[in-house]
Parts: structure tokens; sequence; C-alpha cells
């Protein structure tokens, strides 16, 4: 499906539009950001408070935060501790199919790369999910390329019915929903929904989303809202640094789930930082300015403006980096990943979304936290 | 006279409840020794059914389990939690926890309420974590609530007594044990609260998040002690800095 001759500002017949300022004030607010106006007085008066207003959160994502990235870090793990205690959060990702009907330039699933496309049956995805649930995991994130046609919303339906046998919790990532869609997954028995939004430069994002459906910037924005409307217990947010201006694209997704908190405060929020990775015909493909570093700061800037909100760490980093955040801004890990179409199991039936960079299984990232002092969550809501 | 705390007939020498919710679980036994704690809450939301890491396996034998009901944002969603920590042999006490806000964690009174009217008709000993606002309390009475537990401060917070004066009120006015908790965050502020009439402490994060836990643990324990007794013996004179006024101000009386 081409798209490209639609304005990324549009939305399609079939696209739900619901009443909300969210995207208004956030898309302002980026617009007036500037990360190099901060001084380092800025940083000292924003690391004093307890609650950061906008202004001082946009003082922790600009340069002038750098040389105090050690007192961000402390302060963030005293925060962390605050809200979280000593707890870590396990999960695993499962993807159970990577057709995709987009055309995202940075991203493997694109529908113009060459990759062996699959999609797993019902007894395929049992199969994964009790391999799965013999690592003693109690909560999965289901996860599809975006493609409504191989991928339909009744299908993930079903995936997510037979998630729910084997889980405790269910999370999803796939294609942004209409409420009722949402709500039906809802009932199925999914709860939590990642929607990235990549990035808040909506100019960028009509240069990097050639076509398919997640050319529509502002339905993606709303996906959140529609699935909070949906009955979802809560929402990820994030965006795909290194593709744009990390600083202002940290900057926007961060305001994007401080807003969509103050609307629906019952929501629990939740953020995750991926960085742009290598993919299969695309070992270029890197996260330009975002070292660790830069990436830490974000982090550590999400964890002091919004302290309650979950962190994930992904695999998309190394062990050594992902060992160091959890406890200090990260409240959620990953173990036993794969990004491939299958794979716990048996043979992957189709390749891989990016190159992974720590492979621990459950029991080795367990340890890990052990070790640091951490307490392994595998359970941390009960569905009632 | 025997000091005990009766909570819902059940009687406990220890005015220490520990909250399990953000310790790594092989401290819990350690931490309740260390304070002599006798209660402790366990959020059903972490409690496994059979999964690789089950809290109740490390619940130390002869410590009453408070399972709390936290993760609800509605009564109804309260007392679905509190049946099945029941049904997984958790006993009788619930701690109601309806919380519909994930910045501040404040409680809503209002399902609290609803959640402790249906436990109560349910036969559960309830718990209501709430906000300290007295006509809540008054109906929390009236609904059969066994104790009243009022924050000090935001969960978390280690913050101490911001809540002090409508504490006191409650102390004052309402006829059912006071457990103050959330917010307490030092040992001397738990001292302060049980030296006002408080019939008993919850502390979790302030414990958790100390530099050595088990010590923090015997402080608390210790404090608590303290301010009960304290509070027992009736505070004495506490001198005031102004000076009393020169000319006195009863001095026209003749008889």
């Amino acid at each position: 499906m081409h798209l490209n001759n639609i304005s990324h500002m549009d939305y399609l017949p079939d696209m739900e539009i619901i009443q909300s300022d969210i995207m208004e004030k956030v898309l302002d607010y980026m617009e007036a950001y500037d990360a190099d106006s901060y001084t380092a007085q800025d940083v000292q008066r924003a690391l004093q408070k307890e609650w950061l207003t906008i202004e001082d959160y946009g003082a922790l994502l600009s340069p002038a935060a750098l040389p105090y990235l050690e007192q961000m870090a402390q302060k963030a793990k005293q925060e962390t501790a605050k809200h979280f205690g000593t707890s870590v959060c396990l999960f695993t990702p499962l993807y159970i199919a990577n057709y995709c009907e987009n055309h995202c330039v940075y991203c493997g699933f694109n529908c113009h790369n060459h990759i062996h496309r699959a999609k797993l049956t019902m007894d395929e995805i049992e199969q994964e999910l009790q391999a799965i649930a013999a690592t003693g995991l109690q909560e999965i994130l289901l996860l599809t390329g975006e493609s409504r046609t191989a991928s339909s919303v009744e299908y993930i339906g079903e995936a997510v019915k037979l998630a729910a046998r084997y889980f405790r919790n269910v999370g999803i990532e796939i294609y942004p929903l209409n409420t009722e869609e949402y709500r039906y997954l809802n009932q199925c028995g999914a709860d939590f929904v990642s929607v990235y939004q990549e990035t808040y430069n909506t100019d960028k994002y009509e240069q990097v989303h050639l076509s398919g459906h997640k050319r529509v910037f502002p339905y993606r924005f709303y996906a959140q809202e529609r699935a909070l409307q949906g009955g979802m217990r809560g929402v990820a947010f994030g965006a795909l640094l290194g593709l744009d201006n990390f600083r202002k694209d940290a900057f926007a997704a961060g305001l994007h789930a401080y807003y969509t908190q103050q609307k629906y405060p019952q929501a629990d929020i939740s953020f995750s930082c991926p960085r742009m990775r290598p993919y299969i015909n695309n070992a270029e493909n890197n996260p330009n300015d975002v070292h660790e570093t830069q990436l830490l700061q974000v982090m550590l800037a999400y964890r002091l403006f919004l302290p309650f909100a979950g962190i994930t760490i992904s695999t998309r980093e190394r062990a050594g980096f992902r060992d160091n955040v959890v406890g200090m801004c990260a409240t959620k890990i990953s173990a036993g990943v794969r990004t491939s179409v299958g794979g716990h199991e048996e043979e992957q039936k189709g390749d891989e979304q990016f190159e992974i960079s720590d492979s621990r299984s459950v029991e080795e990232v367990d340890a890990m936290l052990r070790q640091r002092g951490l307490q392994p969550v595998y359970i941390d809501h009960v569905r009632v | 006279m025997e000091d005990k705390l009766i909570l819902g007939g059940h009687t406990f020498d220890s005015r220490f409840i520990l909250g399990s919710g953000k310790f790594s679980l092989d401290l819990v036994q350690a931490v309740a020794e260390q304070g002599g704690a006798q209660i402790i809450t366990l959020a059903l939301r972490r409690a496994n059914e059979g999964g690789a890491e089950n809290i109740m396996e490390y619940i130390p034998d002869g410590i009453t389990l408070l399972p709390n009901t936290s993760g609800a944002r509605t009564a109804e969603e309260a007392l679905r939690i509190a049946r099945l920590a029941r049904a997984i042999g958790c006993g009788d006490f619930v701690k109601v926890e309806v919380i519909r806000d994930s910045k501040y964690l404040l409680p809503d009174n209002y399902e609290t309420l609803k959640a402790t009217e249906m436990l109560v008709r349910e036969g559960f000993i309830v718990l209501p974590y709430m906000y300290p606002d007295l006509n809540v309390a008054r109906a929390l009475v009236d609904a059969g609530a066994a104790a009243v537990m009022p924050l000090a401060a935001p969960i978390g917070s280690n913050k101490g007594l911001a809540t002090k004066e409508f504490i006191q009120i409650l102390v004052d006015e309402i006829d059912l044990p006071i457990i103050v908790d959330a917010g307490i965050g030092r040992p001397s502020q738990a001292c302060e609260a049980m030296e006002m009439g408080v019939d008993a402490i919850m502390a979790n994060t302030a414990i958790a998040t100390a530099g050595d836990v088990k010590q923090m643990a015997s402080a608390f324990k210790l404090a608590i002690e303290a301010g009960r007794r304290g509070y027992l013996a009736g505070m004495g004179r506490v001198l005031h800095r102004q000076a009393e006024a020169s000319s006195p101000l009863t001095g026209f009386l003749e008889d």
C-alpha cells in the first residue's frame, strides 16, 4: 500500500479522531524548546527540586546538564528507590509476525526490505508461549509488524487470549488501533499498550515514513489516549533516539506522557528508550549522536521529570549498560530476548527487526539483579 | 495493665507493621525479626501462584499477613483482589488501597469507603488506607473498619508527619486504632506519631531504602516503643519561649 501521496497530518477514512489538545500542546512546546538556551544554573535549580517543571525538564535534557550527569544519576537513584524500592520487573517480547505495510527507512521490518517474512500460527504461538513460560516469566509483550492485512486485529486478539492463559500480564506492541479495537484486545486479556512516535518532528516524520498507515502522524500520536479510553491499564511512550534531534524528541516524548497522565491520572505510564540499531541489509544504521552518555542523560531526565513512570531498558543496549541503569533509572528489563518471529521454542520462522546486544537468559538476568541487591519481580499487577 | 494492639479481635504485642513491597524478599525475615514486626503487608499483585518467586514463602512463621489491594482503582477491584487473597490462603485481614492516581498515589477516600463496606459484609477484617479526613474516618467506623490507616505524607516520600494536625484529630475523635501509614521516613517521625497517641506505624520505604535495612528496622522498633511509652506516661509540660505578660490579665478578680 502506497500512501505517500497523502498528507502525513491528515487522517485516513477509517482512523478514529478523538477530542484532545495534547498533540497541539506537545508540538508547541517542542517547537519553542531550545536546548542550547539553558545554563548550569538552570540545571542546578532543577536538581534541587522534588517535582520538576517543564522548564526544569528542558534544562536536564540540555547540553548544559552533561557536566551534571553524575548528580542526575545520584538523584535518579534516590527517586527510583522512593517510587519502586529495589524492584525490577522482568518480561520478554514475542514477535508473532513481521509483515509490514509501512516504509520506515530506519526499520528492518520495512515493507521494501527483503527479509524472511512470517506469521506464527496459533499452534506455533502456543509452543512459543509454553517455552517462555517455562523460564518463569509471567509478563509477555506480543509484537507484530504493522500490517492490518497480514496480522488482523482478530488474529492478534486470538494470540492475546492464548498468551493470557500462560501469562499474568500481556502487553501489545502493534500498529495503532481505534478505541473499540483496543477495548476488544483488552477484553481478550491485554492491558498494556506500547506505541512509539519515533520522532515528534512532523517534517522529519514525513521524510522517514514514506508510505503506509504509519505515515499519519496524529493517528499514531493519539494511540495511547485511545488505548486508555478503550480500558487499557497503561501505556508506553518513546522516541527512536538518533532519528532526529534527540533532545527535542525526548522532550516531546516526556511531555506526551506528562499530559496523558494528567488527563488520565489512573494510567500507568512508562517509557522505552530505543536507539537506532543495525538491521539486515542496513548494517550502517546507527544512533548518530546519541552515544551512551546521551542515552543515559535522556533516561535520567525521564526519571527526574516523571519519577513515578516506569522505564524499560532494551536489549538494544549492551549488558554492561543495562546492568548499571536498572535500579538507577530503569525499572523494567527484558530477558531471553529474540527479535525474530518465533525462535524461543524452535527455529525462528522470520527474520529479526534489529540486532540485539544482550542475549542473556532469564536466569542470567535474574542472577545479575540479585547480585546487585535488586529484587527481580515477575508479576506486578493482578488482573481482576 | 498490658498494652496490646487489638485489630479485629486479634491481639498483637508489636506496634510496628512492616511493608514488604519494596524489599528484596530474602531480607524480609531478618527485617521482621530486627523490627519485632508481627504483621507484614503483602501486595497481592506481587504474589505468584506457583511462579518462580512466591513472596509467601518468604514470610516467617508466626507472622500475620496483611494482604493489600494495591493496583485496585475501584471498590469493585479491591473486593475482587481481597477475595483472591483469601482464596490463596492469606486469611481474613485486608488492607484496602484504592488508588486512581499514578503520580502521587493518593488514596481515593470515596472508593475506599465503598470497598470497606463491601469487604466488611463479606467478613473481612478491614484496615483502610486513607487520606486523613475526619468525616470519612467516621464513615469508616460506621462501615465496620477494624482500624483506620491515615497517610502521614505521600507514599514513599519519607517526608514525615505532613498531615500531623489531621491525624491528631483522628486520634482524638475516632474510637478505632489509628495506624499511620505512608510517608514516615525516620525513626524520630515514627516516635513522634506514637507520642501523639497513634496506635501503630506502618513503614516500608524508609527501611527498604536505608543503608542498612536490618539496623533501620531495629531503630524503628525502638522509636515506636519509645513513642508509645512516652504517650502512656503522659507528656510533661513543655515550656515555650514566649515571655508571659508582665501585668496579669486576671488581676481584677476580687474573690
